[in-house]
This record gives C-alpha cells, sequence and structure tokens, in this order.
C-alpha cells in the first residue's frame, strides 16, 4: 500500500469519498421507503393525501393505530396471531425436520445417499406456483382446504434446511464425538439428542430464521388455499385490505399502520439472533 | 458392548481368532443396523413431507396435464375426465396470453439478475475494500428491506409511485419532471426496482461473507504485485467468490420466474398489469378463476421445464466458464 504515496494520495482520497458516497446513496435507497413508512403510519388519512410528510401538525400515530385494531371486528390482531403461529411454530418445526434429515445425510451412509440428496437439491429449484393446484386439489380431497392444517403442512417443508443441516453438521459435530458416544455404549438417537442436537444449535437458529422469514413472506399458499378470513396471515389480510383501499381510502391508514407493524417481528428476530445467520450466511455460501 | 464401535471391532479383529473374528463381524452388522435405523428416524419426517407436499404434488401436475374435464353434451350429467394427450400443452403453447407472459419474465430476467448480481457484488466489494466509514451500519441498513415482507414491500412502493400519496412524485414534480411510474413502459422497470429493494442487500451480506473467507495472503500478494483497489477487486477477489456468484444467480434466477407477488399487488391500481401478467399468475387466473384445472396443469409443467433447463444451463455455463478459467492460468 505504501508505493509512490504522494502521487497516488488526490485519486485515492477522491477515490475514497466516491466509494463512501456510492454506498451512501445505496443506504439512502434502502432506509428512505421503510422511513416513509414510519412516517406515514404517523399521518391521519388527510395528511397521507397532502403528502406533506415532516410536518408534525396532524400526528395521529395513536389513532392510526386504533383504528388499525378495531377496523372490520379486530381482523389484524387475529391476523397477527395467525402469521406469528404460522411462521414460528412452521420454522420451529421445520427446522428441526430439516437439519435432523441433513444430519443423517452427513452422518451415516446408506445406498443411493448421494442419488437422495440430489432429489432435496431439485426440490429447491421448483417454483412454489407449480405445487400450488395439486396441492390445492389434494387438501380438498381430505377435507383440508379452508383450514389452518393447509397452509401449516406444506410451509413445514425446506429442502434448503436440509443442504443447510448437513453443511453444518459436517462444520460443527465432528465424527469423533460419535464415535465416542458409540464406545461408551450411547444409542445412536440419544447422541443425536443429548449432544449432536446441542452442538448444531447455531446452525439450528440460522435455518429457523431462514425459514421464519419465508413463511413470514408467504402470500400465494395461503391465497389459494383460504377463504376464510380469519384464517389469513397478514400479508394476505393487508393484500385484502389493499384492494379495498381503491374504493374506500379509509383502509389506506391502516394497511401502512399494518405494514408497520408486520415487520416488526422480523426486524426483531434478525436483531436478536445476529450472530447466527451471519455465520449461515458464509455456511451457506462458501461451499 | 465395547466392541460395537467399529474403530474397536477393526482393532480387535486383527490380532484375535477365527472364532474372535465372527463375533466382531457380527456386532458390526448389529451396529451397522442400528446405525441404518437411526438415519431412518432422522430422515422419515423430511422424506414424508417431501413425498406429500412435492413429489405427489408434481406428479399430479404432470397427470392433470394429459387429463381434461368433458362436459357431456347439453352439460347435463356426470362430468367425465378424460385423456387429451398433448392437447392442453398446445393450447398453452399458442395461448398469445401466457406466450407475452413468458416474454415479460424473460425481460424482467434480462433487465433484473445483472442489475442484482452486479449491484450486489459491487457493494460487496466496496465494503470489502476497507475505506468506507461505518461498515457495519452501512450494512445493517442495506440489509434492512430483508425483513420487509414481499407483499409489503410491493405496499410501500405501490404507494411511493401513487401520485397524491407519493412524496416522489411531489419532488419530480416540482423539477416539472412527470413520471407515470405504472405506465405501458415504466412498469417493468417499477416491479424490477421492488425485488431489486427487496433483496439487494441480502446478496450482498452473502457475497460479502463469501469475500471475508478470502485468504488476506492473497490479496496482499497482488497488492505486493502493484495491483490497485479496484484491480484486486475485479482480478483477484471476484474469480475467488465464484461459486457464491453462481449460487446468488441461481437463486435469483429461480425467484424472478416466479414472478407473482408484486405483480399481482400491483394489479390493484394499475391496469398495464393484466390478470395473466406472468406465467405464474396465468397458472393462478386459470386454476382458480377459470377453474381450467388442465390447462394450469400444463402452464405449470412448461414453468417447470423452463425453470430446471435454465438453472441447469447456469451451472453448466459457470462451470464451463470456471475450468476454462483454470485452464488459462
Amino acid at each position: 500500500m505504501s508505493a509512490s504515496h504522494t502521487t497516488a494520495l488526490r485519486p485515492r482520497l477522491l477515490g475514497r469519498s466516491t466509494v463512501n458516497a456510492v454506498v451512501a446513496l445505496s443506504v439512502l435507497y434502502t432506509l428512505l421507503p421503510v422511513l416513509w413508512l414510519v412516517l406515514a403510519a404517523a399521518k391521519n388519512r388527510d395528511a397521507l393525501f397532502g403528502s406533506d410528510l415532516l410536518s408534525l401538525g396532524d400526528f395521529s400515530f395513536v389513532q392510526n393505530l386504533r383504528d388499525l385494531f378495531a377496523m372490520d371486528g379486530g381482523l389484524y390482531g387475529r391476523w397477527y396471531v395467525n402469521s406469528l403461529l404460522y411462521a414460528v411454530v412452521g420454522a420451529a418445526v421445520g427446522a428441526l425436520v430439516s437439519v435432523a434429515c441433513g444430519y443423517a445425510f452427513d452422518k451415516y451412509r446408506f445406498r443411493h445417499k448421494e442419488k437422495l440428496f440430489g432429489l432435496v437439491l431439485a426440490a429447491v429449484m421448483v417454483p412454489q406456483t407449480v405445487l400450488a393446484l395439486p396441492l390445492y386439489l389434494m387438501a380438498s380431497g381430505a377435507g383440508l382446504v379452508n383450514t389452518f392444517w393447509a397452509v401449516f403442512i406444506p410451509v413445514l417443508f425446506n429442502p434448503f434446511g436440509v443442504y443447510l443441516g448437513r453443511i453444518f453438521s459436517q462444520g460443527y459435530v465432528p465424527d469423533e464425538v460419535l464415535e465416542a458416544a458409540r464406545v461408551d455404549g450411547a444409542g445412536e438417537l440419544t447422541t443425536y439428542l443429548r449432544v449432536s442436537l446441542r452442538m448444531l444449535g447455531p446452525g439450528l437458529v440460522t435455518v429457523f430464521l431462514f425459514q421464519l422469514t419465508a413463511i413470514w413472506n408467504n402470500f400465494f399458499l395461503p391465497m389459494v388455499m383460504l377463504s376464510d378470513q380469519e384464517l389469513y396471515p397478514v400479508s394476505l389480510g393487508l393484500y385484502q385490505w389493499n384492494s379495498s383501499a381503491t374504493v374506500s381510502p379509509e383502509y389506506y391508514p391502516v394497511v401502512i399502520m399494518g405494514s408497520l407493524l408486520a415487520i416488526v417481528p422480523l426486524i426483531l428476530a434478525f436483531a436478536l439472533l445476529q450472530r447466527f445467520w451471519r455465520s449461515g450466511l458464509t455456511a451457506g455460501s462458501v461451499k | 458392548m465395547t466392541t460395537t464401535a467399529p474403530s474397536h471391532a477393526t482393532a480387535a479383529s486383527r490380532g484375535a481368532a477365527r472364532s474372535g473374528r465372527a463375533v466382531a463381524h457380527g456386532s458390526r452388522k448389529a451396529a451397522r443396523r442400528r446405525q441404518l435405523a437411526a438415519a431412518g428416524v432422522l430422515m422419515t419426517p423430511f422424506f414424508l413431507l417431501l413425498l406429500t407436499v412435492f413429489l405427489i404434488p408434481v406428479g399430479t401436475a404432470v397427470g392433470l396435464s394429459f387429463f381434461s374435464d368433458d362436459q357431456p353434451g347439453l352439460g347435463f350429467g356426470p362430468e367425465r375426465t378424460v385423456f387429451v394427450g398433448l392437447r392442453s400443452y398446445a393450447a398453452v403453447l399458442t395461448d398469445p396470453t401466457f406466450l407475452s407472459g413468458l416474454g415479460t419474465v424473460a425481460l424482467y430476467c434480462l433487465i433484473y439478475i445483472p442489475l442484482m448480481v452486479i449491484g450486489a457484488l459491487a457493494l460487496a466489494l466496496l465494503l470489502d475494500s476497507g475505506v468506507v466509514r461505518l461498515r457495519s451500519w452501512a450494512q445493517l441498513g442495506l440489509f434492512l428491506p430483508h425483513a420487509v415482507p414481499g407483499i409489503i414491500a410491493a405496499l410501500i412502493w405501490l404507494y411511493l409511485y401513487t401520485p397524491g400519496i407519493s412524496p416522489v412524485i411531489e419532488l419530480l414534480g416540482k423539477a416539472d419532471i412527470t413520471i407515470d411510474f405504472l405506465g405501458v413502459h415504466t412498469v417493468l422497470p417499477s416491479i424490477v426496482n421492488i425485488a431489486l429493494w427487496s433483496n439487494l442487500g441480502y446478496n450482498m451480506v452473502v457475497f460479502y461473507a463469501a469475500l471475508q473467507a478470502v485468504p488476506r495472503e492473497v490479496i496482499e500478494a497482488s497488492v505486493v504485485d502493484g495491483a490497485g483497489p479496484v484491480r484486486t477487486a475485479l482480478l483477484v477477489k471476484t474469480p475467488l467468490v465464484r461459486s457464491s456468484i453462481v449460487m446468488v444467480a441461481m437463486f435469483t434466477l429461480i425467484w424472478a420466474l416466479q414472478l407473482f407477488t408484486e405483480p399481482m399487488l400491483l394489479s390493484q391500481s394499475s391496469p398495464m398489469i393484466n390478470s395473466r401478467f406472468s406465467p405464474s399468475m396465468y397458472i393462478y387466473d386459470a386454476a382458480f378463476t377459470r377453474n381450467n384445472y388442465s390447462l394450469a396443469a400444463a402452464a405449470s409443467v412448461v414453468l417447470l421445464i423452463c425453470t430446471i433447463a435454465l438453472s441447469y444451463g447456469v451451472t453448466r455455463w459457470t462451470s464451463r466458464a470456471g475450468s476454462a478459467e483454470e485452464a488459462t492460468r
């Protein structure tokens, strides 16, 4: 770095400020829309359409919040609980199932192992829209359409989690640990539950977080499966309210406030579990 | 029970008598059986899911595409399901609305994927160059949209595209610029912008993590060789994170081909987006608005084949590019 100090100083300073400016602009690009959402959520309807966002005169954050939970008989609260159930329980169960499978792929030898793993990877590629119609027909055959299970069961399936589980198992659980446990006469499953699962902890959290995001984002499947508003997740509910807003504008403030609240859980999850998902990203990309 | 461990069994059998060897062999077999049983227990839940929500549905989609419900004469009597061969495929592939949907998604991919991969990689390289101030804050800011669900990202941007609500349009108006973000030629770039905004930071973090894993000696060596920061970034660091680039390009492609959420939401406010704007919307429309299951299934299979073919193409193309590069070294 020390070569030709004086001659390169000026272009380097110039380069340095250009780099910082580019990054700063990019950060503004990603942050400003969210900031707009926060400001817009605090406005009453007239101020929203006046688009004079920075005047603090007609501040009605609390009123908007109250309106949101009162709209259509408190449907939003219902949607929120549903989303939490689908996402948190679904991601927890899904992560356990996928990581267990990935662990078995890593630690055990059996016939056609790599072919089966190839099938798992192929499943990552298949678009959800392709599966929606057959899933709907199957659910309708089983009498599950328009029930909690019609959305909950398909979201448990996370082939990418199996892929990550295998990589984490390679990285975090040394084979010697299993050997030692076998010497001590511990059963395979006991070893998994008592020893390996604890070592896989950070990986498990990463897979959980990926799946939490995916399920919280999920929109297509609930749209296909559910007609009962009481079962909607937040995403589908807001979609419906937004389409009502084109006819009756009193929905605009609640859609905006509802969107703001819908971001909170994922931001919390990412902030609290930060050190886990960072390691997960590395594992996913380096291999 | 000590001989159940395979390592002990091999050590013991080496010096043991014939009978001892047989015992060790038997217990090794038992250990192997126990391991297989454990693998079975650990894998069964996932493979049950794979069967019910993946294999059977894919099979059903393929099956449905070859059959059709035929109304008997005058519409009386029960519907019969009859084999129609490739008729549904012919119907889909000659349907101008489906073909225009495919064209739309192709154009969307051509704009979106290069912008995304190059943008995310450029940002990661800039952050990795070491001259950026407040680096972790910048990363956090760029990553934030990943926590915003797709439908809400689309909502935010829809409002930012709507005259009367949007401060962007007002600001541009003050500068005497009027843009209809949801017009004929602008609606696709507007959708690209939503997707870019949502995923740029996430992919940047993936690239950044990979760049962090590049050994420092490699970079120091290139600096000693007289390469400037730009050359180091483009000619040394970028080839070293090729596997991440392939992965990001693949996932971006797979998601881009499913284009649904954003146009679906924007269609509530823009007449430029019809109900068959993209192949996924076409499938939804065919299945749940027109109740034409065989048509929807055929369109699904076409989309599936396109996805698999393109993903395969990406992996082949990048691996060939990779081996060519290795050969020139």
